[in-house]
């Protein structure tokens, strides 16, 4: 058995450097990096075990500005064989619906797969949104939150999915859709022959008229949702330090949890 | 396109600060946008001259005239009806409200028992029922196509569902089903006064901003709702609402997925995202033994069991605990801290909760700065006699 499978991947600033100042009302991003969204890269991660255990090749894909193709050499080097970065200015500004849109089309156009990998959610806009829309748009079954491929045959797919009160083992026909939490592996380092090769590797572009795309489903224009308004988290009111020796602290703090609980 | 009037710019710079994907730049006293933008407006939000704006093309605004009501999915699992469906009837309630329209539940499942009677008691006008084993089991496919279908029908123009594992997986393939807009994990909802539409609004990049969105030119308008941020109204036993049964055809019933088995996995494992306290430990703790501390606090305050990856990783608690970038997201009225350094990835867990106590023998721990009350000290001497008064306070 062998498997196409394709990784769909997005770059995003590393959240732990984006902040609004709650005064001011500026965005503070002093040094934002652009990374591979963090579970992306554990979607990688599975997608080159099943390979190395399968057989078959891994494609990533990502739609995203120029400098998005640093990120799929990164994941070049984390074992995927070909990249494929569909870039156009006339993407910017997309909503969950014109990004699956043009995540389906550029599928359609680089051929089908047996298994489309995404990570849960991206850590930007923390939608977890595209996995499924892009699932429906290809009319593939798929199931998210996994956790652990537990079996791979032939046409045949079998996981554990997360659920908020345990898990749920599923079996579903190929090709299909995943999207995985972070629990499902740890993503290996990148080698060292593995970066030199992401270094040389070809990576194929595609624009809005290469994927066939109309121009009015793309971007702003083709996006279902609007935002109106961005603003800081409300500033939490300040905050008490208890003082005094441990009895006396705990004494107040048991008065003030009184009140709410 | 972003468009930047070159007239009004003074080359402040603030939309270069405060662009999050380092899209636009000054150069000789004008703003400059790369191609990087991905044109989510903040900079124009925050341009004090004016000078930017967003070029849309005015779309004609669809007429909306048939579609009417306020929907609310009602999520109904091993046995009950999940807590954050009573929630969404408490805004859905106010939402058709304000809109003067009707508030209708959609609960699919097997084995309902009294549930729908229980949906009207919490403020639903109207349940649409579908029963049946092929809904025993959640899959994605059979309950998308039904409850894709019922909107087909009724044309609600608000459809609300749960932020939960469920919600957040189904949702989305109903919304892409109906061509319309969805919003996930909504933390606030309301009417815009001037046209009626749903400003629904959300924070984005792990809650360090906070952004309202609208859906201006399709219907439904659908949001997912994150649990334990919205108030349910009270069980009113005597409230009156129709029971409707529904019989989706046997072909929107057949799925692709088959459902082997599904574990709900008990005790220990108290749904962390439903509980109203939450203690949570950390390295702090030192060792997995650290960990029965917690739990016994969290025992006489009848909360759950959270968790630092910290302390994830060193093996000491497994991962369905964890609260972070990386694990759940909590909201509950009282969040306590134990031996947790306050790491970002950390806090947009759990920053949204009502309460929070830290408690780190570091006085210079980050975690103080988002706690409500803070306790500088040796957890192993504060924790024991916490534990002793609240048990006596609550005996
Ligand atoms: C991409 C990414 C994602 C991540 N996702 C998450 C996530 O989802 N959730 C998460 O929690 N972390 C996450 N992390 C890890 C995070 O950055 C921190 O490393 C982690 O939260 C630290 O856990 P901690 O506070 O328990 O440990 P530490 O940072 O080691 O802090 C331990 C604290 O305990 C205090 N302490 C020690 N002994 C005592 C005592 N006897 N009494 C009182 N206080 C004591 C110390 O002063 C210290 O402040 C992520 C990191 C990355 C890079
Ligand atoms: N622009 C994009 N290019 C490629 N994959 C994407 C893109 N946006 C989202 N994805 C995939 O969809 C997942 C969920 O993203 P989101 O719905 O934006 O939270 C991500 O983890 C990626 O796997």
């Amino acid at each position: 058995m062998s498997m196409k499978i394709l990784v769909c991947i997005k770059q995003v600033p590393d959240a732990k450097d984006v902040r609004l100042d709650p005064v001011t009302n500026t965005m503070a991003r002093d040094g934002v990096q652009s990374i591979m969204n963090p579970y992306d890269r554990h979607a990688l991660e599975e997608a080159v075990r099943l390979k190395e255990a399968h057989g078959g090749s891994v494609t990533v894909l990502s739609m995203g500005p120029p400098q998005t193709e640093a990120t799929l050499r990164d994941a070049i080097s984390c074992g995927a064989d070909e990249a494929v970065l569909v870039s156009d200015r006339a993407f910017a500004g997309a909503d969950t619906w014109a990004t699956t849109y043009t995540l389906a089309k550029a599928i359609e156009k680089v051929g089908g797969c047996d298994l489309i990998l995404c990570g849960k959610q991206a850590i930007d806009g923390d939608t977890a949104q595209v996995g499924p829309g892009l699932a429906e748009r290809l009319s593939l079954p798929y199931i998210t939150c996994v956790r652990k491929v537990t079996g791979c045959e032939p046409g045949l797919i079998r996981v554990e999915r997360l659920m908020d009160d345990g898990y749920d083992e599923v079996e579903l026909p190929l090709p299909a859709l995943l999207t995985v939490v972070k629990e499902i592996n740890e993503p290996r380092i990148p080698s060292l022959k593995g970066k030199m090769r992401a270094k040389s590797a070809k990576i194929v572009t595609l624009t809005a008229e290469a994927i066939g795309a109309d121009p009015a489903a793309l971007g702003l224009k083709g996006s279902t949702t609007q935002v109106v308004r961005v603003f800081s988290p409300e500033a939490r009111g300040a905050r008490e330090m208890l003082t005094g020796t441990v009895d006396e602290q705990v004494a107040q703090l048991v008065v003030r949890l009184e009140k709410i609980l | 396109m972003l468009r930047i009037d070159k007239e009004a710019c003074i080359g402040c710079g603030l939309c270069e600060q405060n662009c999050a994907f380092g899209a636009i730049t000054v150069v000789d006293g004008t703003a400059r946008v790369g191609d990087n933008c991905t044109l989510c407006g903040t900079c124009v939000d925050n341009c004090e001259v004016g000078a930017l704006s967003i070029e849309r093309e005015q779309k004609e605004k669809g007429d909306f005239g048939d579609w009417s009501g306020v929907w609310v999915f009602a999520e109904f699992r091993h046995g009950r009806i999940a807590p954050v469906s009573f929630e969404l009837l408490g805004i859905g309630r106010k939402l058709a409200d304000k809109r003067g329209v009707k508030l209708a539940a959609v609960l699919l499942g097997n084995g309902l028992g009294d549930a729908p009677r229980k949906l009207v008691g919490y403020g639903a006008d109207r349940v649409y029922v579908a029963e049946g084993p092929a809904l025993a089991h959640f899959t994605d496919d059979v309950y998308g196509n039904v409850l894709a279908d019922l909107v087909r029908e009724h044309k609600p123009e608000i459809v609300l569902a749960g932020a939960t594992a469920i919600g957040r997986s189904f949702i989305p393939r109903v919304a892409t089903i109906l061509g319309t807009g969805l919003t996930a994990d909504c933390t606030d909802l309301d009417i815009r006064a001037e046209d009626g539409a749903l400003l629904q609004t959300r924070p984005a990049f792990g809650g360090n901003i906070m952004a309202t969105i609208v859906c201006p030119h399709t219907r439904p308008q659908m949001s997912t709702v994150r649990p334990m941020v919205m108030k349910p109204n009270g069980f009113d036993p005597s409230r009156q609402g129709e029971i409707i049964a529904v019989t989706p055809a046997p072909e929107r019933l057949a799925s692709r997925v088959k459902v082997l088995r599904s574990v709900a996995e008990k005790g220990e494992q108290v749904n962390l995202t439903e509980a109203d306290v939450v203690v949570a430990g950390g390295r702090g703790l030192g060792d997995p033994k650290g960990f029965d501390l917690v739990r016994e606090l969290a025992d006489v305050l009848g909360g759950a069991v959270a968790a630092s990856r910290a302390a994830v990783d060193s093996g000491w608690i497994p991962y369905p605990h964890q609260v972070g970038q990386t694990g759940k997201t909590v909201c509950p009225k009282l969040y306590i801290t134990c031996g947790i350094s306050g790491a970002i990835q950390h806090v947009v867990g759990m920053r949204s909760s009502d309460t929070i106590v830290a408690i780190n023998k570091d006085p210079e721990a980050p975690i103080f700065d988002v706690a409500t009350y803070g306790l500088v000290g040796d957890l192993f001497e504060i924790l024991p006699k916490l534990i002793a008064t609240m048990r006596e306070k609550r005996a």
